[in-house]
């Protein structure tokens, strides 16, 4: 990678500052709900950029990541009682199983056909937990409410305590994205990216890397996942399982900037603002103007501006030296 | 009990030959540009809904709208590509693969916006009820489709081969270099390709508008079906896909049949992921 | 040959469908030497190259490399036993800059970043691209990044180097540079494999030269016989010179 430039280091200084101080400057319930949805939609971008930014692998499919982590520690701590936090990293190791057993066939379809196996995947989770008696099918799951506190990972009174669960789980995932990114993996995931052919002749095996990238992207979705079943305290397959989430991850990538560090925070700070707003302003759910927007977004921003946002900023940026 | 193996078997050939005419436009998209159109299913739904329209306010039957679909949904092919698509054909592979999940969900947010979420049907069409035979018993607008959509498929299958403009979207399909350099002009066979494909949905969303429920995400099961179709008939290949909608027809009803209805679509989406694992190509493919 | 062989060729068969691409194709490569591998287009040398280095199974015979029978093994581990080829098309990793392009071939044998670097550095300096590593691999000349793609295989610490035409369409001064760094290399102590249609480049380099034509192995011998045998007359310019 290159090195940072001041003027990058010093927007990456402001961002930590503005979203540390920001719940203590800006009081009410909503602002806050808007940066949780920013953070987590950034984290969840983050995990798919490491797949799908840095080694090609286009996902439609990462919902069935997330859904397994907010299922896993739901159903842990509802039937076994057991602590949310372990809940976290269980559904994480349950996600990255998953990930590696369909991830492993996977390894040698590219392009479209991956992007095509990977809702085919989705889907059959899905409707799975649709039909599945031990996760309540289609009723869906609350939880269970316990005492407020870090240690039940639940909070009742007051929404600050989540955003800042939730912007330290960004941080740690985008430290993992930068340590991937500056050691070999990163470098390999860019020759994958390339070529297959270019990789396996520079010894990379594509197979090990491609199925690294998509465990770790799969871990991280469904720490996502815990967080949101934590945060909502209701989860059901049409809130976490559901196509849409998918999409908002590629989404959020895209528009940012696929392949870079930043790009998925940029584009989740763009974005879920802009959805979370409509979603109050045009009150009625199923109008489909939110998902209308995002369409005709994904539509333009890949014919006209491919790069994203990021690409955008740092084609300025290399256009004035 | 027997008889009713046969009666879904009768059933999943009538659907599967709908799936074959939906993933015969699909497969020529792919074939042609290697760009997989995501929003192909939600043509078929601007389809059921032209035709739902035409029937609701001008009272015109769905046989007829037909032809109406067909030229509308050529027209709407046509823009989408000029206008979007063939911006991202030279560009990043994952514009490639996005951009027609953008207009995807742009088609079928726009039907919500204009039309609701509602579930709609046509309540008299010009042919309904059965024609019973005793054992198995016809859906009369079902058996109409189908025999429809399979002459459809003869049609484009005949129009690749015979005309002049067949051949050349032929050619580019097997090699796009080449067939620039003899001259012929790529970027129209893509639009026309783009096209066809998207008016041959069309006709299908009017054939499935005479017995199936319209709504604004139809599009989503038809259009993974479409894809285990194309994957299973060989990416790109037309009789590849028309034999193998009719299989995915049969193994979908027989599914829900042997298994638990509820996981017919699952059955479905298993096939296609172990088709691309065994053989990338596709398991008609060569 | 005196000592064991760096590479043993022994039979190596390769069909697609009917057509036999290769055929019963031996050949030994000393530690130490240049050989050229020629034959007109379609002849089966990249094929062979293909077999050699993983990334086609044969469909018989054997490859040895020093020794160990190598035959079937996959791509990247015949990369990590020394064995690195370059492609026919230039092939550079387009978004990293010339620097990273050769990191990423050094990654192979460590995960140090600083000790990669270092390396990559090294080696740019080496290939005379040290100027250059700041740039985008695609915004570099053609000749540069043939040079690239030498160095990116070096960096992989390879015992055998197969390059696959490395040479076409350079210009003379081009082609001086290309052939005195691929001397540096030999005399760092990597045996070299080339496929080339640079005859000039040929007899220049190579210490011996294979010849291939519809798949079968035709002759080997010294670069200044090999011109002179006229079966290599009639391979190239066709039956009508051949009376």
């Amino acid at each position: 990678m290159k090195k940072l430039a001041p003027w990058q280091i010093a927007l990456c200084v402001a961002a930590l500052v503005a979203s540390v101080a920001f719940p203590l400057v800006v009081k009410g319930t909503f602002p806050n709900h808007v940066m949780i949805m920013v953070f987590l939609f950034a984290m969840m971008g983050v995990a798919w950029n490491i797949m799908g930014g840095y080694a090609a692998m286009f996902s439609f499919g990462n919902v069935a990541f997330f859904g397994i982590g907010a299922y896993t520690s739901t159903v842990l701590l509802m039937n076994y009682n057991v602590n949310p936090w372990i809940g976290l990293v269980a559904g994480g190791l349950l996600a990255a199983a998953a990930a590696a057993a369909i991830g492993y066939p996977c390894s040698n379809i590219r392009s479209h056909y991956f992007s095509i196996a990977t809702i085919a995947f989705a889907e059959i989770v899905r409707i799975q937990f649709n039909n599945w008696k031990f996760v309540a099918a289609a009723e869906g799951l609350s939880l269970p409410i316990l005492p407020e506190g870090f240690r039940n990972f639940m909070f009742h009174s007051t929404k600050i305590p989540y955003y800042y669960i939730i912007l330290a789980l960004l941080a740690l995932s985008l430290v993992v994205c930068w340590y991937i990114s500056v050691t070999r993996m990163g470098y390999y995931l860019r020759a994958i990216k390339e070529s297959h052919e270019l990789a396996k002749g520079m010894g990379i095996s594509f197979v090990r890397y491609r199925l690294y990238a998509i465990m770790i992207s799969a871990f991280i979705t469904a720490m996502a996942g815990t967080f949101y079943a934590q945060y909502i305290l209701y989860i059901d397959p049409e809130s976490v399982l559901i196509l849409p989430i998918s999409v908002q991850c590629v989404l959020v990538t895209m528009l940012g900037g696929a392949g870079s560090i930043w790009g998925p925070v940029i584009g989740a700070a763009i974005l879920l603002p802009i959805s979370e707003v409509t979603r109050v302003w045009l009150g009625a759910k199923g109008t489909g103007i939110d998902m209308m927007i995002y369409g005709a977004l994904i539509m333009l921003i890949s014919a006209y501006q491919p790069q994203g946002v990021w690409g955008y900023i740092t084609s300025i940026g290399r256009r004035t030296k | 009990m027997s008889e009713q193996l046969v009666s879904q078997l009768v059933n999943g050939l009538l659907i599967g030959c709908m799936y074959s005419l939906i993933a015969i436009g699909l497969t020529l998209i792919w074939g042609v540009m290697n760009i997989v159109n995501f929003a192909h299913a939600d043509f078929l739904m601007i389809g059921m809904f032209t035709s739902f329209w035409l029937y609701t306010l001008y009272a015109v039957d769905p046989l007829y709208s037909i032809p109406v679909c067909a030229v509308l949904l050529f027209l709407l092919g046509w823009v989408i590509y000029k206008f979007i698509v063939s911006k991202v054909m030279t560009g990043p592979g994952l514009a490639q693969v996005v951009v027609t999940f953008g207009v995807s969900i742009f088609l079928a947010n726009l039907a919500v916006w204009l039309w609701t979420p509602d579930f709609r049907m046509i309540q008299r069409p010009l042919l309904h009820g059965t024609w019973d035979f005793g054992a198995v018993q016809l859906s009369v607008p079902k058996t109409v489709a189908s025999i429809g959509s399979v002459l459809f498929s003869a049609g484009l299958f005949l129009f690749l081969r015979m005309t002049k403009t067949g051949k050349a979207i032929l050619a580019v399909e097997m090699n796009r270099t080449s067939a620039l350099l003899m001259g012929i002009n790529t970027e129209k066979v893509n639009a026309l390709s783009f096209a066809i494909g998207t008016s041959l949905v069309g006709v299908a969303g009017a054939f499935l508008s005479m017995y199936y429920y319209i709504y604004p995400q139809v599009g989503g099961t038809f259009g993974l079906l479409s894809f285990c179709v194309v994957a299973l008939g060989g990416f790109g290949s037309i009789e590849g896909a028309f034999i193998a909608g009719i299989l995915i027809g049969i193994v979908q009803t027989l599914g829900g049949y042997f298994f638990d209805p509820a996981y017919k679509y699952a059955i479905v989406f298993a096939v296609y992921l172990v088709t691309v694992w065994i053989r990338p190509q596709g398991l008609l493919g060569w | 040959m005196s000592a064991s062989p760096c590479l043993e060729v022994r039979g190596i068969t390769k069909r697609f469908g009917g057509l036999t691409a290769n055929e019963d194709v031996s050949f030994d490569v000393a530690e130490g030497e240049i050989l050229s591998i020629i034959g007109p287009n379609g002849a089966g040398k990249s094929t062979l190259f293909n077999c050699i280095t993983g990334f086609y199974p044969p469909d018989g015979g054997k490859v040895l490399f020093r020794g160990k029978d190598i035959t079937g093994a996959s791509a990247h581990k015949i990369c990590k036993m020394g064995i690195v080829r370059t492609f026919q098309i230039v092939q550079v990793i387009s978004d990293m800059t010339v620097l990273e392009n050769v990191m990423t071939g050094a990654f192979l044998r460590t995960y140090n970043n600083r000790q990669v670097r270092a390396k990559a550095e090294e080696i740019l300096r080496f290939a005379g691209l040290y100027e250059k590593r700041d740039f985008l691999g695609t915004a570099i000349t053609i000749a540069d990044k043939k040079r690239l793609e030498v160095a990116m295989a070096l960096g992989t610490e390879p015992k055998l180097l197969m390059l696959d035409e490395a040479m076409a369409g350079l210009t003379p001064v081009e082609l001086k540079g290309i052939i005195g760094l691929l001397r540096k290399v030999r005399e760092s102590g990597v045996t070299l494999i080339i496929v080339e249609h640079v005859m000039e480049a040929v007899m220049e380099l190579s210490d011996r030269v294979v010849v291939i034509n519809s798949g079968r192995k035709i002759v080997e011998g010294a670069p200044a016989a090999i011109v002179r045998n006229p079966e290599v007359i009639q391979a190239y310019l066709g039956d009508r010179y051949h009376a």
